[in-house]
């Protein structure tokens, strides 16, 4: 109590408001961020001054909508150290971007008896696709095994990538288990074997700097709004080389250089990736997102995150009879923490919390095969932006507290 | 401040049904519909026997949060013994009252302890754990066959 208040709450207009009558307390980051006003005021002031469709007028009003659309591509570039504007495209999720993937690099590249190595915690985005090209190509998919205190175990990733391998598909970020995966080492295995790492960054770009080419990740997939960008914006990094052997995926509108009756020719990279209208206001939002995240600044962001993440498992732990899954350890735990009150049902959980306004994701987080590994059916999690405060999961135990006492006597 | 909110949701008589359910186990050699609830994976199966065009035996087994394992509970009380014309009726009440909707003060009678879990409508995240059990007894019925086919106006 009475500490001064976090400095940039201000800025996101949806923290003062109530939940049941009780302050709105978010704790689901990792399901969406917050917007802040910068980001709101930008899709506005798109509609309100430079509306137009991108890529095709001649007119002064177009030029403005395309230059600011392909500004974002610049930015979004920088933001993850891409060596050229060139290898970002836009989609609508991080689902639609690895869903491209799969449909054009595995459609050409994964073959009858190949093997695609994942980890047992993928999100049902980066897996669930790929089990589909599986099935269609009679490929193979073998998951990378944990270690006990919940990391990736390398040792097993360094069995199961040989030169079998055709592809290895793997989270940065675990949104349930909330470690970071050594994307390097992966990437380097994988290479090793003549195969290519795609990386699902979704729960890690609005939590550390990344840079795709010290990954060296062959395709790096995220959206934007899980970065205080709007929904409906999601982006695909690829290397150059690997985009340029690519059939499209959609065709249509925007992607074409020339059109005659029987055959087409199609636009530039990145442009022939991007068929149909794009979600411009969108790419406008996810720029205004970029630009606040970089005021705000890496050293803030993690100071602000690492310290609430520590509050909340130390204060979890604190509680008897509760169960964390992930690593114990702040060092090694990203915002997202999933745990179970032994014996009340997570349903139960989120619905007392929600009465205290303590918004909290309770469910299998799209990740059922990590669910069945963990031997639950289901957790609570909560998870942490730097626009959280330590009142507010000081709020979240205490609600958990009453939680247990109502449901356990 | 947050328990006595609870305690609209969580009525003594649906937390006694969750902590002791009644007609749960399996039953040999009956018939049964297993539906899982896809936002948290819950999985349930309901088995009903249907003799003399009665529901002679009916249970539920698996494992959910308080809200389904009490309606699936109390769902065995209402069904059991009732022609499967009657539990049809009684599943089409059931429904209209977790929507929201008025149903008739008879009807209300006639869903026992099942009626006190009208309070879910104020809780729309918590319907489909309320309708699990009752989709599952839904679906049995319309395997066993008989008069499921009736009009509901």
């Amino acid at each position: 109590m009475g500490k001064p208040t976090n400095p940039y709450r201000a800025d996101f207009p949806i923290l003062t408001t109530e939940v049941n009558g009780e302050p709105l307390t978010y704790l689901d980051s990792a399901a969406t961020s917050q917007k802040p006003q910068a980001v709101i005021d930008a899709i506005t002031h798109y509609y309100t001054t430079s509306n137009a469709n991108v890529h095709r007028g001649v007119y002064t009003l177009a030029a403005q909508a395309t230059d600011q659309y392909e500004a974002v591509r610049d930015q979004v570039a920088a933001f993850i150290h891409a060596k050229k504007r060139e290898e970002v495209f836009f989609t609508r999720s991080t689902t639609e971007s690895l869903n491209w993937v799969v449909q054009t690099y595995g459609n050409q590249n994964i073959h009858a008896g190949d093997e695609i190595v994942l980890t047992v915690m993928e999100h049902h985005s980066n897996l669930v696709p790929w089990q589909q090209l599986a099935h269609r190509k009679q490929a193979k998919l073998r998951y990378i095994q944990l270690t006990s205190d919940g990391q990736l175990d390398l040792a097993d990733a360094k069995r199961l990538i040989t030169d079998k391998t055709k592809l290895v598909a793997v989270v940065q970020t675990s949104n349930v288990l909330g470690v970071t995966n050594p994307v390097q080492q992966l990437a380097a295995l994988a290479h090793q074997h003549g195969a290519i790492i795609v990386v699902d960054g979704a729960q890690a770009v609005a939590h550390q700097p990344v840079d795709v080419q010290a990954l060296d990740a062959d395709f790096y997939a995220f959206s934007g709004h899980k970065m205080l960008g709007p929904t409906g914006i999601g982006i695909l990094y690829g290397k150059y080389s690997l985009l340029a052997q690519l059939t499209p995926a959609q065709f249509g509108g925007e992607m074409i250089d020339n059109v005659d009756w029987q055959t087409t020719t199609f636009a530039a990279i990145p442009q022939r990736f991007e068929a149909g209208t794009p979600n411009i206001s969108g790419v406008i939002g996810l720029g205004a997102a970029i630009t606040y995240l970089q005021q705000v600044g890496w050293p803030a962001i993690q100071a602000q995150e690492q310290q609430l993440t520590k509050h909340l498992l130390t204060g979890l732990t604190a509680l008897n009879g509760v169960s964390i899954y992930g690593p114990l350890d702040p060092a090694l735990h990203g915002p997202v923490v999933a745990f179970n009150l032994n014996g009340v049902h997570p349903h139960d959980v989120a619905t007392g919390l929600d009465m205290a306004g303590v918004e909290v994701r309770a469910g299998h987080h799209c990740a059922q095969p990590l669910m069945q590994y963990l031997q639950v059916s289901a957790t609570v999690r909560a998870s942490v932006m730097f626009y959280n405060t330590t009142a507010e999961v000081d709020r979240l135990l205490a609600a958990l507290t009453e939680v247990k006492e109502f449901f356990q006597g | 401040m947050s328990l006595l909110k609870l305690n609209d949701l969580y009525k003594t008589l649906i937390l006694d049904h969750a902590q002791h359910p009644h007609h749960h186990g399996q039953l040999a050699d009956v018939p049964g519909v297993t539906l899982n609830n896809p936002t948290c994976g819950d999985v349930i199966q309901v088995q009903l026997a249907v003799q003399r065009n009665q529901i002679e035996q009916i249970a539920f087994s698996g494992t959910g949060c308080t809200i389904s394992q009490a309606s699936a509970s109390v769902m065995t009380d209402v069904l059991i013994h009732q022609t499967p014309a009657q539990a049809q009726q009684l599943l089409h009440d059931f429904s209209q009252l977790i929507m929201g909707e008025t149903i008739t003060a008879t009807a209300k009678k006639q869903l026992g302890d099942a009626a006190v879990l009208g309070t879910v409508a104020e809780f729309p995240t918590r319907i489909r754990c309320a309708m699990l059990a009752w989709h599952a007894a839904e679906q049995c019925l319309a395997q066993i066959g008989g008069p499921t086919n009736e009009s509901k106006s």
